[in-house]
């Protein structure tokens, strides 16, 4: 909680040579890639990359024709969600995925579901041992909300926040599984200035206060080359460039990716 | 008095005769956390013995920035504790504004509450030359500043325990070497116009003041107050640390300033300090989330607020009242007024004060209605807050009371309000200029502000004795009079009003976005923003309604009816303490407005109908940004004056 800058470590995730297709659409082609501990990765690349559905492999929503995933040294061909999930990998969705009638705290708790151990009618009975447990998570999670900075909506149903709200909600929601590697797609998207402002201070506090790994989508090309440390470029499934901000900025495939090229016959 | 003449002194005393009682509560991670008045004591001395290890000495300044945190309070003790003098800063303020005050008080040390304020000080350290060492409360996002001038609190509490094991007696003889007539705090004062300036008090001015009004108002150590209003206001300073300490109540302190309202509910405060606009924005959201109640209970509620305002104020002030009306209103205590009070978080208050500016009659008769004893003061810094004070029973909307204990009041000849009492404050620092012009040779104060008393003794504050000005015909004008009456309107939210050396009075206007924002929702008016709503032809009608609602009303008052107002606009910004145009206190830097709009004002003192502006407008971050837009100028009724009643003599 207290080192300075955290330092990049071995890896913690490893994607090989993945394949994934949907019938004749292929989404993803021979991606390998690898998440280093407590590092902030991008993930780039034009609207039908198949940045969503690469983070979908990795939390094991989608399973990959081809190619393996290592955990932890771990390797595995497929993986359920909740399997990673128990693992710790945590996420947040591009089109929020909250329960929009609960309030923010219940939403929150959600989240620490995976790690109370009394069964439900424990849990109903609120009586002893469950209720210490209760009160335990109840502790961390206002950790949370005071790291976010959200007590002002505690006891508001989410469904009533405005959407950049909804989004920090969600990021605490999955904050509270205390996951190793948290996955977070477009967190910025649709937000104002002031809001993308707050949400990469917030990135930046969970990666060095928590040590946790992210890897992120995002379209928002100043703010990807400011947070991350490193970035991987995708394009039509395919990987395109990895490597530092500067290095991806500098890559000639990238630029003709984003910019486009002439067709060669205009060329003459 | 006793030989408990200072703050350390007194927390002493709290501290061995209601030790056990909460001194002070603050709501950290959902929980109420509630420090004793001798744990408060023992924070306080670790504090103060760190501060005195880090070589902060007698005479020395402690800035303090930072939202309401028992900590910042207990700084503030520390610093006298060891002859020092805390100066707190309002936490809004752009870093400039700070280094000024961090300059003129020449101060060595701050503390500050999070990273937000030292980043500030980081700021102002690079150009001030006197700013030494920097205390840091809450450590998130600290981690990566090493500078070795920076420390954490708790950490400066260690070190003060052991500094407090290693010299024994250090505190106790440091504590005892204080005297009432030691400078106790230093408040700058927003200002109108210029820089700030540092009001100079003495334990004696606060401690007096204080008192004065806790035996006037019976104030109890079971009483609660919320700590919710900037620390370096000096309302703040007497109602949430003056009489925290000569009272011993206990301070709440709410999780975050977003929190306030909820806070307010958990703690039910019995003693409640709100300035006008804060009851005005509740009345507001009250009045809105009852029109979008169920029609039944909307009806009940309009018809038991009817019965209130009938019976309410009355059984408050111990008048008479028809048993069918007591009998209506007691059930409507349980149907509508208790349910209402609790959800407002003000079901136990006994007291609650308003000052700053006019209350709007309906407001104060709303809150008064419902059984809440809101009462007006009139007060400043420079008395230690208690000029006049409305005594139980005598509370009208439109007078400020009568002068608060040992305070003379009196009425110079050219309008303007004088006093003098134990409050009154000893010097502008280092502005030996300033402090006479203020403070005659006989202690008299110039408040600044004209007012007359009425007939019972009640004083009646119109304006600022500056901004009283005649129109070319001589007739009498108080804009702030104006402003008001037009502020009244929930659909207004700030109102400028011209007229000296001009041939008829006209205004700027800001509308409320809250309550129009409401109207336009129920009319179906889409709008991306404020400067779209205000441009709303529809909008711009209502205000003219509201104008000469005004303009009626005035025709009826003979001194002031000539001062109609003849032309208006509605601006397409809201007014802002960012832009300058507000000062953090949030009043109106009039001659600020003037020179920025000018082009405005001709145009409202010519015969042209439209006006092109283009003006500068500062963000919550800090950049800055233009805006442009063509404003309808309009032009409102006004109604003959009655004539003055002139008795045969």
């Amino acid at each position: 909680m207290t080192e300075h800058r955290r330092i990049v470590g071995d890896t913690l995730l490893k994607v090989e040579n993945i394949s994934l297709g949907f019938g004749g659409v292929q989404a993803l082609s021979g991606i390998s890639f690898e998440i280093r501990e407590h590092e902030i990765l991008a993930i780039i690349g034009p609207n039908g990359a198949g940045k969503t559905s690469m983070l979908n492999v990795i939390n094991g929503f989608y399973h990959p024709q081809e190619g393996a995933i290592a955990f932890k040294g771990e390797v595995r061909r497929t993986m359920r969600p909740h399997r990673a999930a128990k693992q710790g990998i945590a996420r947040t969705f591009q089109n929020v995925a909250l329960f929009k009638g609960m309030s923010t705290l219940d939403n929150i708790m959600s989240g620490r579901n995976l790690r109370m151990h009394r069964n439900i009618l424990w849990q109903m009975l609120y009586y002893g041992p469950a209720r210490n447990e209760e009160m335990e998570h109840r502790h961390r999670v206002e950790e949370i909300i005071d790291f976010l900075e959200i007590q002002a909506i505690r006891r508001t149903p989410v469904g009533r926040l405005p959407y950049g709200l909804q989004k920090r909600v969600e990021l605490a929601r999955a904050l509270a599984m205390e996951p190793e590697l948290l996955l977070l797609d477009e967190p910025m998207a649709g937000m104002n200035v002031e809001e993308k402002e707050d949400m990469c201070r917030f990135i930046i506090d969970v990666n060095e206060q928590f040590g946790t790994t992210i890897a992120l989508i995002e379209h928002d090309m100043g703010v990807v080359m400011d947070i991350s440390d490193r970035v991987v470029v995708l394009d039509y499934g395919r990987k395109l460039a990895e490597g530092t901000p500067d290095e991806v900025r500098a890559n000639q495939d990238v630029i003709d990716a984003y910019l486009g090229v002439p067709h060669e016959e205009e060329l003459v | 008095m006793s030989d408990t003449d200072t703050f350390p002194k007194l927390l002493l005393e709290n501290a061995s005769r209601i030790g056990n009682r909460p001194g002070c509560r603050e709501k950290d991670l959902g929980i109420w956390q509630t420090w004793t008045w001798a744990q408060v004591a023992d924070e306080v001395r670790a504090l103060a013995c760190g501060l005195a290890a880090l070589g902060f000495g007698r005479g020395d300044k402690l800035i303090i920035i930072g939202d309401n945190r028992p900590r910042l309070y207990w700084s503030m003790t520390a610093a006298q504790a060891i002859g020092g003098v805390p100066v707190p800063v309002y936490q809004d303020s752009a870093a400039k504004e700070m280094g000024f005050v961090i300059d003129h008080a020449e101060a060595r040390f701050a503390l500050a509450e999070d990273q937000e304020q030292v980043d500030k000080l980081l700021e102002i350290k690079g150009t001030n030359q006197t700013l030494e060492s920097i205390v840091y409360d809450d450590a998130r996002g600290m981690r990566n500043y090493d500078q070795a001038f920076l420390h954490d609190f708790d950490k400066v509490q260690e070190m003060g325990r052991a500094f407090d094991r290693d010299n024994p007696g250090f505190y106790d003889d440091a504590v005892a070497a204080g005297k009432g007539s030691d400078i106790s705090v230093m408040l700058y004062t927003s200002g109108t116009t210029g820089n700030p300036k540092g009001v100079v008090l003495t334990h004696t001015n606060v401690m007096r003041t204080a008192e004065n009004n806790e035996k006037m108002e019976g104030l109890k150590e079971s009483d609660e107050i919320l700590a919710y209003l900037p620390m370096a206001w000096v309302g703040d300073h007497i109602f949430s640390f003056g009489q925290n300490y000569t009272a011993g109540f206990c301070v709440n302190c709410p999780e975050s300033s977003a929190t306030v309202m909820q806070d307010l509910r958990d703690i039910g405060p019995t003693y409640f300090f709100a300035p006008p606009r804060i009851f005005e924005n509740i009345l507001t959201t009250v009045m809105v989330r009852m029109e979008d109640a169920a029609p039944i209970k909307r009806r009940l509620f309009h018809y038991f607020m009817d019965v209130a305002q009938r019976a309410g104020t009355r059984i408050l002030d111990g008048k008479p009242v028809s048993s069918m009306d007591r009998l209506l209103y007691a059930l409507g205590n349980v149907l509508v007024y208790g349910p209402l009070k609790n959800t407002l978080g003000f079901s136990r208050i006994r007291l609650a004060y308003t000052a700053g500016e006019a209350i709007g009659p309906d407001i104060f008769d709303f809150f008064r209605a419902l059984g809440i004893n809101l009462k007006q003061l009139y007060g400043m810094t420079e008395a230690s807050v208690f000029i006049t004070v409305q005594p139980d029973g005598q509370i009208r909307p439109d007078t400020v009371g009568v002068p608060a204990p040992e305070v003379e009041v009196k009425i110079a000849d050219n309008g303007e309000v004088l006093f003098r009492g134990p409050g009154s404050f000893q010097e502008y620092y280092k502005s030996a200029e300033a402090t006479s012009e203020t403070k005659d040779p006989e202690g008299w104060v110039h408040t600044g502000d004209a007012g007359v008393f009425t007939e019972d003794g009640h004083l009646k504050i119109i304006d600022r004795a500056k901004d009283v000005g005649r129109l070319n015909d001589g007739t009498l004008v108080a804009p702030k009079y104006l402003e008001n009456k037009l502020k009244f309107f929930p659909n207004i939210k700030e109102a400028v009003a011209f007229g000296h050396q001009r041939d008829y009075v006209a205004a700027f206007i800001n509308i409320d976005l809250v309550a129009m924002g409401n109207w336009a929702e129920r009319h179906n008016v889409a709008y991306g923003g404020y400067q779209e709503l205000a441009a709303y032809p529809d909008v711009q009608d209502i205000v003219r309604e509201h104008v000469e609602q005004v303009n009626r009303d005035l025709a009826s008052d003979p001194q002031l009816g000539g001062s109609q107002i003849r032309r208006f606009l509605v601006l397409p910004k809201e007014l802002d303490a960012d832009d300058g145009e507000l000062t953090r206190t949030r009043k109106v830097r009039r001659s600020f407005v003037a020179d920025r709009y000018a082009e405005l004002i001709e145009a409202l003192y010519s015969d042209r109908n439209t006006c092109h502006v283009e003006t500068e407008v500062t963000f919550e971050d800090g950049r800055k940004g233009m805006l442009a837009a063509d404003l309808r100028i309009l032009d409102a009724k006004t109604f003959p004056v009655a004539e003055a009643m002139r008795e045969a003599s």
